[in-house]
């Protein structure tokens, strides 16, 4: 767990993500979280999910955040003093949810500040030596493909209307678009118009 | 965990602009996929990893929209300060 003292700029890319007083250097901090989160994933062994989510997340979300923020003239904003003027409400609701981490993770399993753990700890024999190890991919697929499949489908829907819904939103009908119109092409009839330009240059025939 | 709650955090704390308010809760969707992910390793059930691959396709997908809907009322608008959403109304 040496190594996963690396992946501790997590938590203070986290912090920054706020801090920053360039617009741009607050978008590539969440690049930065994104990272070191896949490599937290590598240290647990989901070699799928490290690959799957940095691709999901910097390459579609990361990409899409540094689109808006380039078309936008945000300024480099200097540091507000109204902070503290939000900082009462938004106090009292962050220490309501650090409480609340407390009860959920003060646990046997997931002990939070480091007490005197019994030395007898759980033995568990690892047994995908043993028999034919499946890799992560495989474990997903035996699931989502099988069983869940449903849960599968329906995430293509999701995908499919966000991606109508931002189509939608923001085509721009002000903008003069040359576009036919399909009625109209299909009631041309070409003996009346094509027949007439032929005939016409040599006069009467 | 505590990604998210530096995301809270960060929703709650910064008031400058939409986008940026907006960037801390893509960060939390992905600190709970750790959370689902992790916990399933732990745990030893597959359920947190069949589900953990599924959050990231409605993440990428809300933010997409999340930032059409930004570009669009910041083209109405002229600015995007966040004080003056009161103006919504009616």
């Amino acid at each position: 767990m040496i190594l996963s003292v690396l992946s501790s700029p997590a938590l203070v890319s986290g912090l920054m993500v706020v801090r920053a007083k360039n617009p741009v250097h607050s978008v590539l901090f969440p690049i930065l979280v994104f990272c070191d989160t896949s490599g937290l994933l590598i240290l647990l062994g989901l070699d799928f999910s490290a690959m799957i989510s940095p691709v999901v997340h910097i390459g579609a979300i990361a990409v899409s955040f540094l689109f808006v923020v380039m078309m936008f003239n945000i300024q480099i904003a200097e540091i507000h003093e109204e902070v503290l003027r939000y900082l009462p409400v938004s106090g009292i609701i962050g220490l309501i949810f650090w409480w609340e981490m407390f009860f959920i993770l003060d646990n046997e399993t997931i002990p939070l500040l480091p007490t005197h753990r019994n030395t007898t700890s759980l033995r568990y024999t690892v047994y995908a030596g043993k028999v034919r190890s499946w890799t992560n991919l495989e474990t997903l697929g035996n699931l989502l493909y099988t069983y869940y499949s449903v849960w599968f489908l329906v995430s293509s829907l999701i995908l499919l209307v966000a991606m109508i819904g931002a189509i939608v939103l923001t085509m721009h009908r002000t903008t003069k678009v040359k576009r036919q119109d399909v009625f109209r092409r299909n009631a041309l009839d070409s003996r009346r118009n094509i027949m007439n330009r032929t005939i016409s240059p040599f006069g009467h025939s | 965990m505590i990604i998210s709650i530096l995301g809270i955090r960060g929703i709650l704390l910064n008031r400058r602009n939409i986008l940026i308010m907006s960037m801390p809760i893509e960060s939390m969707l992905l600190a709970v996929n750790l959370n689902f992910l992790v916990f399933s390793v732990s745990l030893d059930d597959m359920m947190g990893q069949s589900f953990a691959s599924l959050v990231p396709t409605v993440a990428a997908a809300e933010s997409a929209i999340g930032l059409a809907i930004f570009v669009i009322t910041s083209r109405v608008r002229g600015t995007i300060v966040v004080e003056s959403i009161n103006s919504i109304q009616g």
